[in-house]
């Protein structure tokens, strides 16, 4: 492909000393490591022209709508220029003699066909454009939890065992659903050898799922703008064989007790007045509550999620669960708990569910081998 | 049948025009004149063009390294925020309308002026102004850093002059506010007697759509951008998450302005080409309904349609789902154009001078732009390249490749009328060519970088993507090049181009029927009504070396009407 430099600067520079690059690069995306592939172009089998490796579970089904728009539009495109190009040819103006031939200037059918035809084309676009779309917004079941933080200019990733780093590590195979957080603006995450990429939206959690089919190290960026730093938000997304090879990889920033620990605490001081663990009280109880449909005093129904818990929270008058209010009133804790400690909150409320969900035990790790 | 005499005073070149029958500064400060604000507007966004392009050209010399050092990043930031907000508001919402559009509208309606000259000036110092605002924010030294977006939380924490801005993306609303409403009541009120709605030039019909939206639209943006500034300054918490606000509202009201805003920047521009292939082809637009009704079309449906540039913000896919077929049917009226004018062409007798060959550049860049789209319609797919170089690529073939390539064509054709010169030809196609192999290597690049996983408004980037980003620049370089040859060109001819007489196209719109460069009044005779596609309707006079109406020719000299060919 060295025909295609415009200058021969840039790929000498890469084959004199690529480790320097490597190391500027590293420096560039806040210390963290960098695959080869940012350098030179993945070799893998499955990357194409136009596409890096296909290393999520959906990848392939949208490189091949990707591919089918590309060839229908190439077809229609060279009609039209070969259209174009020979009727300029064959009816260019001789001599400066103004002669146009006599011609229909309108023809319905003609012009129904040509309104009809490509519809139906456009109809099946849209069709597997949804589909493919659904593949990537639905959860998928035994999805890994991972939440993701992102602020100006960093990621944080923090797994089910507490267990935290600036990279993101994948189990091959494993499916996993981001929930995800801004601190600040809006950011979003975009891993291309993936396909997937998210809005992350301050005040609200938003989720991207997916199934890593690939070891390997690919690139994660920020693609909201977001400030000064915005193209220095990228980082990487690993994947690896195996949980215990996961674990090994990399030094966790471990905290000293995990979430759901810290979740009780602030449950002991702030909630407990009115929601008891294993009873309903002046509040709904708190053992059974996740991932619960609640009906609401409006008889709608909501589904006790992210979203849903920090919004009662902050706003508790927004939703209330039929049977609760008016008269017992809930105070609004914003501004007495931090996103962080709601996320704790929620922490203890799947604890509270399936305590090995979010265990501080390294997961997978035999007892002797630590 | 008109006398000798009569066919000078109308058609050879006058020697009082509207530029020259007053004097002095206030003479064209003051004017009502729509041909000499429309003059003015054309300098103005002219500028403006230049200036962005400048930003443009920055950035894309910052970017031939990976590692760029020529901005630092919060430069950088601000240059392809400048660059847009200034193009975007400054420049090509303005263009089309109100520098070609205030010139032409009401002499193809063979009318005086506008239906409201006052508003009219009026409107061009409220763009005065909303520029002034723009460039403050630069002057000032806060520079503006949100992109031309303006989205929430950011434009309310960033410290740059965001006030500033979005004060004058507000004034310049009101500007192109009232630019489309006096088009709106110009058109309903002021046509020749017996000129019908289907006896109308295209491009009217597209400045009519175009109208519709700028006076829908426009206020949302208003009201968006003033809500900003109070969310800035006062914290009400309608798009602060920490206020208990919704960014994701911000970005819904302004695409609900920003989209339709694509549609006042490609459908005169549309409207442009057309006029431009068939004269330049001496045939009838083929299919002139659905032509006209498709600009309709267009601007009814890209009401419904603002939601496509958030499939990745976190709205329903319920609600994403009806955005992306929405998005789908608003290929078909595009598709429809672009066929019908290819039609145009076949048996006609093309000529490919300058202002033809930057309309077929058009269809080619246009075409591009279009089928592009499909690639961000289709949702799987737009997941991957939201907010990547390959949506950049694509709105600037759309943009660019259109809206600039359309407006030059333009600018080639009407210029003989504005000024009475003619322009060089040959360097006017070469200015042509340079613009069209510039843009090709400018952003054709960008679709494979951005389908690779560039992001866009990045200051630095992977090393993968360098040389494409190379490629990308040379290309930007050319383009500009040959943008400043085609001003050039143009420029020149006003002072030293050969004397042109009324019509020298044989085109058959009324403008045409006037002296060039006009009289004050436009018209110093009423406009024979003549069909805007019916070229037989115009012969050559050897005596004035122009086309003129059959109904002024010299009985002797003039060939019978070939033939009416019924359609």
């Amino acid at each position: 492909m060295n025909w295609l430099y415009p200058t021969l600067i840039a790929q000498d520079a890469v084959d004199a000393d690529k480790q320097a690059i490597m190391d500027r690069l590293s420096e560039l995306n806040n210390g963290t490591s960098v695959p080869e592939s940012a350098i030179e172009r993945t070799t893998d089998p499955s990357a194409s022209y136009w596409f890096p490796e296909q290393a999520s579970e959906f990848a392939a089904d949208i490189d091949f709508l990707y591919y089918a728009i590309l060839w229908i539009s190439t077809i229609f495109f060279i009609a039209i220029v070969f259209f174009m190009v020979y009727f300029c040819i064959r009816y260019r103006r001789r001599g400066g003699v103004i002669d146009p031939q006599p011609s229909s200037s309108h023809n319905t059918l003609i012009e129904i066909l040509w309104s009809v035809g490509p519809s139906i084309i456009l109809v099946w676009m849209f069709y597997a454009g949804a589909e493919g779309f659904f593949d990537m917004r639905v959860e998928r079941p035994d999805a890994e939890e991972i939440q993701v933080t992102a602020s100006r200019w960093n990621w944080v990733f923090t797994y089910p065992d507490g267990d935290s780093s600036a990279e993101l590590h994948l189990v091959n195979n494993k499916p996993v659903k981001l929930i995800m957080q801004s601190t600040d603006v809006l950011h979003s995450m975009f891993i291309p050898a993936f396909r997937q990429k998210m809005d992350i939206v301050p005040g609200r959690y938003t989720y991207a799922y997916l199934t890593p089919i690939m070891e390997g190290e690919f690139r994660l960026a920020c693609t909201e703008y977001c400030g000064t730093g915005h193209s220095k938000m990228r980082t990487m997304c690993k994947v690896h064989a195996s949980k215990e090879a996961r674990k090994s990889s990399t030094e966790w920033i471990e905290p000293e007790h995990p979430a759901w620990e810290n979740g009780e605490r602030i449950y002991k001081i702030n909630c407990s007045g009115c929601h008891k663990v294993d009873v309903a009280a002046t509040g709904p109880q708190f053992k059974g509550l996740w991932g619960k449909q609640e009906e609401l005093i409006d008889g709608t129904k909501v589904l006790v999620d992210e979203n849903y818990i920090s919004e009662s929270i902050k706003y508790p008058d927004a939703k209330v669960v039929a049977g609760y209010g008016p008269v017992s009133k809930m105070n609004s804790f914003k501004g007495k708990l931090t996103d962080a400690d709601i996320n704790q909150v929620i922490a203890y409320l799947k604890y509270l569910n399936d305590p090995d969900s979010v265990s501080n035990e390294p997961e997978g790790i035999p007892e002797e081998a630590k | 049948m008109a006398t000798e005499e009569l066919r000078n005073k109308l058609f050879s070149t006058p020697e009082t025009s509207y530029l020259n029958c007053t004097k002095g500064w206030k003479s064209w400060a003051f004017t009502l004149d729509h041909k000499r604000i429309g003059i003015m507007y054309l300098i103005g966004v002219s500028l403006a063009l230049f200036l962005a392009g400048g930003f443009a050209l920055a950035l894309r010399l910052h970017l031939l390294d990976f590692d760029g050092k020529l901005l630092t990043d919060d430069q950088y930031n601000q240059a392809f925020t400048l660059h847009g907000a200034i193009m975007v508001f400054a420049f090509i919402i303005p263009s089309v309308p109100a520098a070609l559009g205030n010139f032409v509208l009401p002499m193809m309606l063979g009318a005086k002026d506008v239906a409201f000259p006052r508003m009219n000036l009026f409107s061009f110092y409220l763009w005065i102004f909303g520029t002034g605002f723009l460039m403050f924010a630069i002057l000032s030294g806060h520079g503006l850093d949100t992109g031309w977006t303006f989205y929430t939380p950011y434009s309310i924490e960033t410290e740059t002059g965001v006030i500033y801005a979005t004060f004058g993306a507000f004034i310049l609303g009101f500007s192109s506010i009232f630019t489309g409403l006096n088009f709106l009541v110009t058109i309903n009120t002021m046509r020749a007697p017996g000129q019908t709605w289907f006896k109308l030039p295209l491009f009217l019909w597209s400045l009519y759509a175009t109208s519709i939206i700028q006076v829908l639209a426009t206020p949302v943006l208003g009201i968006t951008l003033l809500m900003l500034i109070a969310e800035k300054t006062m914290h009400i918490g309608i798009f602060d998450p920490k206020y208990g606000g919704d960014p994701v509202l911000f970005q819904h009201f302004f695409w609900f302005y920003s989209h339709p805003a694509v549609y006042i920047m490609i459908l005169p521009a549309m409207g442009i080409i057309s006029e431009l292939i068939s004269v330049y082809a001496q045939k009838r637009i083929f299919g002139y309904s659905f032509i006209a009704f498709s600009s309709v079309a267009i601007a009814l449906l890209g009401f419904l349609v603002w939601g496509h540039h958030m499939f990745t913000s976190g709205q329903s896919p319920m609600v994403t789902l009806i955005f992306s077929a929405i998005t789908f049917t608003v290929a078909i009226p595009s598709a429809v154009k672009v066929f019908n004018w290819l039609a145009t062409l076949y048996k006609g007798s093309i000529l490919l001078n300058t202002p033809m060959c930057y309309a077929l550049s058009f269809i080619f860049l246009f075409g591009i732009g279009g089928l592009t789209g499909l690639f961000l319609g289709a949702l799987s797919t737009d997941i991957h390249l939201h907010d990547t170089y390959f949506v950049v690529a694509h709105f600037h073939f759309v943009m660019v490749g259109g809206t600039l390539t359309a407006l030059l064509g333009g600018l080639f054709h009407w210029w003989p009328k504005m000024f009475g010169r003619m322009y060089n030809d040959f360097l006017g196609r070469i200015s042509c060519l340079l613009v069209f192999i510039g843009f090709n290597l400018t952003f054709f690049p960008q679709f494979v970088m951005g389908s690779r996983g560039m992001p866009r408004r990045y200051a630095s980037y992977d090393p993968e993507f360098q040389v494409f980003h190379q490629w990308s620049t040379y290309g930007a370089m050319v383009l500009g090049l040959g943008i400043l040859l085609a001003y050039v060109v143009l420029v020149y001819a006003v002072f030293y181009g050969k004397r042109c007489g009324a019509n020298p196209f044989k085109a058959a719109s009324l403008e045409w029927q006037s002296s060039s460069p006009p009289d004050f009044h436009n018209f110093i005779h009423n406009p024979v009504l003549v069909d805007p596609y019916d070229f037989e309707s115009q012969v050559y006079d050897e005596g004035l070396e122009t086309y003129i109406p059959r109904e002024f020719a010299d009985p002797d000299k003039v060939k019978p009407r070939k033939e009416p060919v019924h359609h």
